[in-house]
Parts: C-alpha cells; structure tokens; sequence
C-alpha cells in the first residue's frame, strides 16, 4: 500500500502545519471574538481533517473533529460567542488531534488515545446553549461516558512546546522515500510546461472551483523539485505561478510535493479550492497522492464556506515552492565548495599577472558571490515561523502560572537561516517561559504595584549590524543586581568580596553561569535548575550571544544577538607562528598595527598582565603565541593587536600579522577538539590548507576569567569618550553620609582589602598592592568628613603607567550614569562640583587632587595627558 | 568466524584493523597543528574538502617518533560516523583471520599499548595487533 502511505505521510505533513496555525488563530480568537476569517480558517482546517479522517478510515479523529465542528458552526454562524470555556475545549481538541496523529505517524494506527472525554467536554460545552440545536450532537457518538473534568485540564506546557518535532522528525526521515515517488517528481524537472496540462486537465473536471475568489488569491506551490526552481530562476518560477493562477487549480500541483519545507500558513485556507469528489483514479497525472487528502472533505464544504472572506489570505506561501530542506543544505555545501574554490583561482590570478585570467577570475568571484548570496536567501525564514507557537504557549503558561499576559509580537518577518532559526527555538521558549513564570508578577501583585493586572510580553526582532537581534521583553518585577548577588554567593559560584566589587549590570551576568536560578519557588514551569547557562550555551554555540538588561520593578529585557547564516561567514585571517588561524569579523572591532615592541606606544604591564593603551584606555592583552605555548617572537618582529569584543568584554589579541580579509566556509570541528574551548571550527584555505577559526568568546574566558569585571568597565570607560554627555560614574560614600562621585574611567578596581595592609612611608599611608608600594589616599579625611574605623577598606584603584594610588572610600554604592547637564559648580576644596545621582546630592571628585595628594609625582610623567585626562574627569 | 583486517606497520609490528571500518588508506597531506590539543593528535587535514582529524598512533602508544624525513601513512577510518586519520609508517595488505587465532593481549604488554589493543591474532608470519579504534581515537 504505498501510495495509501503517500497519502497518509501528506495529510500528517499537512495536518502538522495546519495545527500550528490553528493554536494560533484560536488564541487570537479569543482576544477577537468575531473576527470571521480567523473563524473561517479555523473551521476550514478541522473540516479538512475531519474529511481526510473519515476518507483513511481514521474513526477517533473523526469523531473530534467532528464534534468540534459542529461547535465552530455555531461560532461561525453567530449562534455563538467565542469565550474562554469554548477556546478552552477547542485547543483541548487540537490537543487530541495531535496526539492521534503523532500515534498514526509512529505506527499507522490511531492507537490508544481516547477521544470521548473530548467529544464528550465539547458536547458539554454546546449543550451549555440552551437552544442548542439538536442536531449538533454528534450522531456517532458513543455512549456518552461521564469523564471526571479534572482528568484532562489544560495540557501541561511542555508537550505543546515539543508538539513539532514530530513534522521535522517526519521531513527529515522522507528523503529516502522520495525517489520512488513516481509521476509528478520525475516529470517536472525535465519539462514544467507538461506539468500546466496535466494541471488543466483536472481542472476541467471541476468547475466548480472557478466560484471561488478565495483561489485566485493562493496560486502557490508548484509541485517542482527544488533543483529545477532554483537553478531555472525567476522565470522558471513566475511562469509556474501564472498558469497554476489562471487555472486556479493549486491544489494537486501543491499537495504532491513531496517534502513540505516551507511553513505553510495557508493550508488553511487553500485546503477548500479542490471540491473534487473524483477518486484519485481520475486524475492520475498529477493528482493521485492529493486528491483523497481533500476530496472527501471538500465534496461536503464548498456551500458553507463564506465566500467574502479573501483576507484570509496570508501571504506567507504566495508565489512560493515547497523546497526539500536535504536539497537545500546540499546546494548549500556546494555553494561553500564553489567560494573555496573561487578563493583559490582568485589566489592564483592575483600572482600570474595573466589580465585575462584576473578578469575571469574576478567575473568568477562576482557570479559566486551573487549564487553565495541567492542560495543563502532561499534558506531564509522569517522568525514568525518560531513565534508561531508563542501565542498558544504564553497563553497555556500564564494560565498554569496564573497570571494575565498579553503579547505582542514586532518584526515577526525578519529573515533568519533556518538552521540558527531551528536553534534559538529552545532558547527562546526558555526565555519566555521564564518572563510569564518569574518575569510578570501576579495580577494581584501588579495592581499593588500601580501597574496594570495585564503584563505586557513583547517579541522584537529586527536585523541591526550584520545580525539579527531578538529581544523578549516582559514589564514584570525585573531582575534585582542584589538578590542574584546573594544567590552567587550562597551557590559559592562568587565570593562576597567578589560580588561587592561587581556593577549591577555585571551581577546580572552571573544569571548565565551554569547552575544559577534566582527563581525563589521551584515551579513546573521554569527554575529546574537548568538555567540561562543553556540558553547561553546554545546560543554562543550559532556563534551569537545573549545579554539581559533589567530594572527592578519596571521589567526585563533579555537580547539575543544571532548572525545571519552559519555556513559562510567573513573572517580576518591572522598568522601566529607561522600557522593561519580565522577571526570571525562580527568580533573584530579594529586592528593596532605596533611597531617594534622597543618604541613607545607599546605593550605595557600591569602586574603581569600585558595591556596596551588604546586611545587612552587600558585594553588587556592576549598574546597568541603564549596562548599557544609556542615560542616568543623575535624582539625585532612587528605585531599586530587584534581588538575583539566578546559579551561585555574587549580585549586585544596580539597575532604576528594580519593576513587577510575573506569569506570562510565553516567545516564542523571533531568533537574531539571541542573540550579545547578556543576554536569555533574550522576552515579551507585558497591554498587548501585547513585553518582553525578562533572561537572569540572561548578565547576570552580562558584568559581572562578572573578579571572580567576589570575589563568590562574598562570596556564602559571606553564608551565614556565617545558620549561626553552621559558619564558612567561610581558613587561611593565618604561617611557623614556624604557621597562622593568618581568617573568610572578613573577606576581600573574595586578591592576590599584588611585595614591591617596599610603601612607607613614617612608620614605618608601606602600599601603593597601587586608587588608595589601604593600610596593611600584617604577621601574621608581629604574631604573633612568623619567616618568609622572599620577593619576592612573599601578601595577603588586608580592605575596608570603602572603606578597605582589606593583611593580609600567607607562604602560602594552604585554605578550609574551621570548627566554633565545636572551638574552645579558648587563645589569645594578637592571636588570639581557637585550633582544629585540617585535623588541625593553627591560630590564630584576632582581625582586628580586627590591622586595628587598621595603622590605628588604621579602626574609628572605624562604633562601632555593632562588635558585629556581632564576630559574625561569632566573638567 | 572468519574476519578480515587491514594491516598497518608501526615501528616494525603489525596492527590490524576491521576491515569495515577503512574509509581509504593514502599518503599523508599537510597536517594543520591544533595548539593545545591532547597529546596524540597530529592536526587536521584537508580531506577532498573535508576537515579531518589526524591522529599520531606513534604518540598514543607511547612509541618513539617516526625517523626525520620519513613520510607516514594515513588510514582513514570511521568512528561514530566521523572520519578519522590514523597517521602509520606503512599500509599492508587486507588479511582474512579466524577467531580461533586470537588471543588477549598478555599482561607484560606496555600501558599505553595495552589501552588500545584488543589482543593478538597468532598468525603464522607473526602477531597481528586488532587496535581498539574508538579507545585509540578516543579525545
């Protein structure tokens, strides 16, 4: 019986999508009542797989689907209005839909799933109508088996989430089949054109379908291989979509194709052109495997499907071909080998000096370029293929949950691969699960904190630098810096001085090491332990990031950053030691040519730690080949600093040189080089050498794991310059409750150290601060305000050229951005002025005073940089 | 119970591998290093487009280096459906053995050889080693 499995495999497909839609249309249903065409769609899908059902002999799915449309007629014709117990039971059938069809796809049966209770709650539900009419019993029920309600309440999140993994599993699994599939396959490629009569044959025996305008709106889906589509082109394509247009009938042409790649919303819709009640027998050209899908279903629609209902119409599948996603990677894959290759002949034309042959070579690069660029957008999606399931989710969960969420969802047409769109589908309904389970409050909670009882979830996506930016946003409680902190610290993931020393903004990275969940009560929705880490994981994993920004009390932001495709990304290639390894460009910020390592402007120490002074900022240094324990560089060498950005933190990378810039083709690295963390994959050069891509994250947390802090706000001073206005400053109080501000850039640490450090040099206070005598600089006594003795100093450090003076303050209070345009000149003696940073008056340091003071010599040395370190002081 | 193992020489003993799972055998390519890899492995090579992971069997058995200026061999094999490149002083032929002829590996056998050897088959021409390939390529 293979064709009757054909058919089987094609309706499951079908179905699969058109219950995807269905959760959502059933949700917005809810918010719009009467909207008609959503009423319409709804309809027109379980009608379909009520008629497919009855057609393969499938008597439970009929017997749901049946009852529900008897419930949807009464929506659809007014008689009803749509509220909760209805969505209620109408979702609770799309659930047993999918379980029967899950069970026909794993062994062909319906299995063991038992629809009575369902059929029974509908029942129950249209009977609540008093003038029900009686007809709407369905006839075939059985003996109606009072089922306690509790037995099948609202469906637990978690299946819903995992509900499409059965279509991916089957698209993925059909390859194999598709070869023997004979007619339409095999024909289409050599000649479309044939296809257009065979079409219009079973046309002819239909004209019914002419009446419908709904028709003319779909021309959809030629049943045409990927192969002829993609490489015959545009043409190939508008001319299939205009016959199939004319003649209206879509249906066969579309439902043929064998591996339903692409989400097809408008199933729904489509599934009423064909009110053909022929047997596949007559029309075995094109229609053998769609026929049966429809035909029955449809021999009984056509009079009540509401004809004025053309908007339902959704564009997504319009002008559009079903593409088999094996084919696709395939093309990929050899696109990838081609701009190996054209690297290669590039290469080649670029040292013959043969102008002939440059210019083929670069007419070559040209055409690969624009293939590179056509077959990485057939692979695009628009993300409202993931969002799709977001509605029927946040609904589920925040009635689990209990709370009242409305969703709002921008930017759902945003195009990504669909391999990095299948990867952040995880991630995401992480991300908004946690939002409705610890993000919004209870409406309870909300209405005392003067917020409306409804919490607001937003989606967003929009492209922004090469990337694709995803942020889910939720005006929930927000994350509070302080409770994480004290998380951490009980986890023991950081220590309390640790924490004490760290921003806010900083605290909330700690969300994303592994084993951290701030969620107070463990519920079944979210906080199982398996935490941001994950999410975080798998993300950086696509070669994107993740970062959340949060204010207590007014909400969260979490941010996915994920680039564009995967397969073919621009690198910079850097040579170290002789061997050529790839730095993604997305993290490459700038390159710092250094001239030999004698002169000035070089590499300078702190500690032990190389850094280099970059526009006035200390950047921390990576040195590749200590990195890689190979040898040191000859001192004359000249060196290259590559500056990258991972997450928050900046650092340079120091290489031999810079090679090149080019296009990469990522080769998936063994497993068995993965626990090495430095190296993102792999890649072929012109020459065919393989290179390693450096993986620029990893990079960062190997060397710098301990320092993270330091870098990230050496990383925040550095936006100092480029915003004059706005001045990340640290508040610290001074005792008496006076607080006093010192400008962010001035501080390269945070310490607490034991009083008992500070020791004496003639009457002057200093410390041993990595393995260097400190001077101390006390701002309480300098400022004239009294503070308790305390065994610990709290110390802000304050380092240039390798001198460091220790800034004594009584307490860090916050970090926090600081407005030039609020400041007062009222100042005094050892402040530059004044200004109110968190509705309190706070005293802006003059720094260099107060370095001054503890040493005296510190500024001598750099007279020149005066002026600019004045800048940034704000003076 | 007959099998049939393709051979390869290292530092003048014979190894036998299930024949099944020799993707190819050829010349060694240019090896790109990976810096601070487990000891064992060699680099990475371009195989016909493909990145393939090489592996210094010499190093994993606790063998001295190959003799400067001599070439190895590559055996490609496949190893949870990756590929994977034995580097080997020389290729041999494939060789039918019987079950009755193979033996455990004796306990005087070397640390590092006994981790990756599954015994011995008794052939008249002398031993033939079965290498374990998962525990040979293992990270």
């Amino acid at each position: 019986m293979e064709d009757l499995d054909e058919i089987v495999h094609e309706f499951l497909i079908e179905s699969h999508e058109n219950l995807d839609q269905l959760d959502s249309d059933l949700v917005a249903l809810e918010s719009t009542p009467g909207a008609r065409e959503l009423l319409g769609s709804v309809f027109r899908t379980i009608h379909t797989i009520k008629g497919t059902s009855g057609f393969l002999a499938f008597g439970s799915l009929e017997k749901v689907t049946h009852a529900g449309e008897n419930l949807l007629v009464e929506l659809r014709d007014g008689r009803r209005s749509m509220d909760q117990p209805t969505t209620d039971v109408l979702l609770e059938m799309v659930d047993s839909i999918r379980a029967i069809l899950e069970s026909i796809e794993a062994d062909g049966t319906e299995g063991s799933v038992d629809v009575a209770p369902v059929v029974e709650r509908i029942r129950a539900v249209l009977e609540a109508r008093v003038d029900a009419p009686e007809a709407a019993v369905p006839a075939e029920e059985p003996a109606a088996e009072p089922e306690p309600v509790v037995e099948t309440t609202a469906p637990e999140p978690a299946p819903v989430v995992e509900a499409a993994e059965p279509v991916l599993a089957a698209v993925a699994a059909e390859p194999e089949e598709a070869p023997a599939e004979p007619e339409p396959a095999a024909e289409a490629p050599a000649a479309p054109a044939p296809a257009t009569p065979a079409v219009r044959k079973v046309v002819a025996k239909k004209p019914v379908v002419a009446k419908k305008p709904v028709v003319a709106k779909k021309p959809v889906v030629a049943k045409k291989p990927a192969v002829a589509a993609a490489a015959s082109g545009a043409t190939g394509r508008a001319s299939a979509v205009a016959t199939e247009t004319a003649t209206e009938q879509t249906r066969p042409a579309d439902d043929g194709a064998p591996h339903p790649v692409l989400p097809d919303m408008t199933d729904v819709g489509r599934s009423d052109v064909v009110p053909s009640p022929h047997p596949p027998a007559d029309t075995p050209e094109v229609a053998v495997p769609p026929a049966p899908v429809t035909a029955p279903a449809e021999a009984v629609a056509p009079p009540e499907v509401p004809s004025s209902d053309a908007t339902t119409a959704r564009s997504a599948a319009d002008g559009s071909i079903r593409v088999d996603v094996d084919l696709l990677d395939a093309l990929m894959r050899q696109v990838s080998e081609l701009v190996l290759a054209r690297n290669a002949i590039s290469r080649l034309a670029e040292g013959g000096g043969d102008v002939d042959l440059a210019r083929a070579s670069q007419r070559l690069s040209l055409i690969a370029s624009e293939l590179q660029e056509g077959v990485m957008k057939t692979r695009m999606q628009p993300i409202e293929h993931v969002w799709s399931k977001v509605p029927r989710m946040v609904r589920d969960l925040a009635a689990a949950c209990d709370r009242q969420v409305r969703l709002e969802m921008i930017g759902g047409d945003t195009e990504l691969d669909r391999s990095l769109l299948e990867a952040i589908k995880d991630p995401l309904t992480h991300l908004i699960r946690n939002a409705v389970d610890h993000g919004i409050e209870s409406p309870a909670a909300r209405v005392a904190a003067g917020k409306p009882a409804q919490g607001l979830l937003s989606l967003r996506a929009y492209h922004a630098g090469g990337q694709v930016v995803v942020e889910i946003t939720d005006d929930g409680k927000g994350v509070d810096p302080q409770a994480v902190a004290s998380t951490a610290v009980r986890r023991g993931v950081r220590t309390t001085e640790q924490v004490a020393n760290m921003a806010p903004a900083e605290l909330l990275q700690l969300l994303f090491l592994p084993g951290f969940s701030t969620a107070e009560a463990v519920t079944n929705v979210s906080g199982r332990g398996v935490g941001m880490d994950v999410v975080r994981t798998k993300i950086e994993s696509i070669g994107g990031t993740v970062d959340i920004d949060s204010t207590v009390g007014r909400g969260t932001t979490w941010r996915l950053r994920i680039p564009l495709t995967l397969a073919i990304m621009p690198a910079v290639t850097v040579e170290c030691d002789s061997e050529i390894y790839a730095i993604p460009q997305v993290s490459l910020l700038e390159l710092v040519a250094l001239g030999d390592s004698t002169s000035d402007g070089a590499i300078e120490y702190v500690g032990s730690s190389p850094v280099y002074r970059l526009r006035g900022d200390l950047l921390p240094l990576v040195d590749l080949r200590e990195l890689f324990g190979v040898p040191d560089r000859s001192e004359e060498g000249r060196t290259v600093i590559a500056v990258l950005q991972a997450d928050t933190v900046r650092f340079g990378l120091v290489v031999d040189r810079v090679l090149n810039t080019e296009e990469i083709v990522v080769k998936p690295l063994s497993a068995r080089l993965k626990a090495i963390g430095l190296y993102a994959g792999a890649t072929l050069m012109g020459d065919g050498r393989v290179s390693l891509i450096l993986d620029v994250q990893g990079l960062a947390r190997r060397s710098m794991a301990a320092d993270v802090g330091e870098h990230a706000r050496a990383l925040r001073s550095d936006e100092v310059l480029h915003d004059v206005q706005t001045v990340q400053t640290l508040v610290a109080g001074i005792g008496d409750g006076r607080r006093v501000a010192i400008p962010l850039s001035a501080v390269t640490r945070l310490e607490k150290l034991p009083a008992a450090v500070v020791e004496h040099v003639g009457s002057r206070e200093v410390m041993q601060y990595r393995g260097q005598i400190t001077p101390v600089a006390r701002l309480d006594r300098m400022l004239g305000s009294l503070s308790d003795q305390r065994d610990e100093l709290t110390v802000v450090m304050y380092t240039r050229n390798e001198r460091s003076v220790a800034i004594v303050v009584d307490e860090i209070i916050d970090i926090v951005d600081d407005h030039a345009s609020r400041h007062s000149e009222l100042g005094d003696h050892g402040l530059v002025g004044s200004t109110v940073l968190k509705e309190r008056v706070t005293e802006l340091l003059d720094i260099r005073a107060a370095v001054a003071a503890a040493d005296p010599s510190f500024f001598s040395d750099d007279i020149d940089e005066l002026a600019a370190f004045g800048e940034l002081v704000g003076v | 119970m007959s099998r049939q193992l393709a051979t390869f020489v290292l530092d003048g003993a014979r190894y036998g591998v299930d024949v099944v799972r020799v993707q190819e055998a050829l010349r060694s390519h240019t090896r790109t290093p990976v810096p601070l890899a487990p000891a064992g492995i060699s680099g990475l090579v371009n195989l016909r487009g493909e990145v393939v992971l090489s592996i210094d069997l010499r190093v994993r058995m606790g063998l001295p280096p190959l003799a400067a200026g001599a070439e190895p061999m590559m055996v490609v094999v496949q190893v949870d459906g990756e590929p994977i490149s034995l580097l080997v002083d020389e290729v041999g032929d494939v060789i039918d053995v019987e079950e009755t002829q193979f033996e455990a590996p004796p306990d005087t056998l070397a640390a590092e050889l006994r981790e990756v050897i599954l015994g011995a088959y008794k052939l008249d021409g002398g031993l033939l080693l079965a290498l374990d390939v998962e525990r040979a390529t293992a990270a």
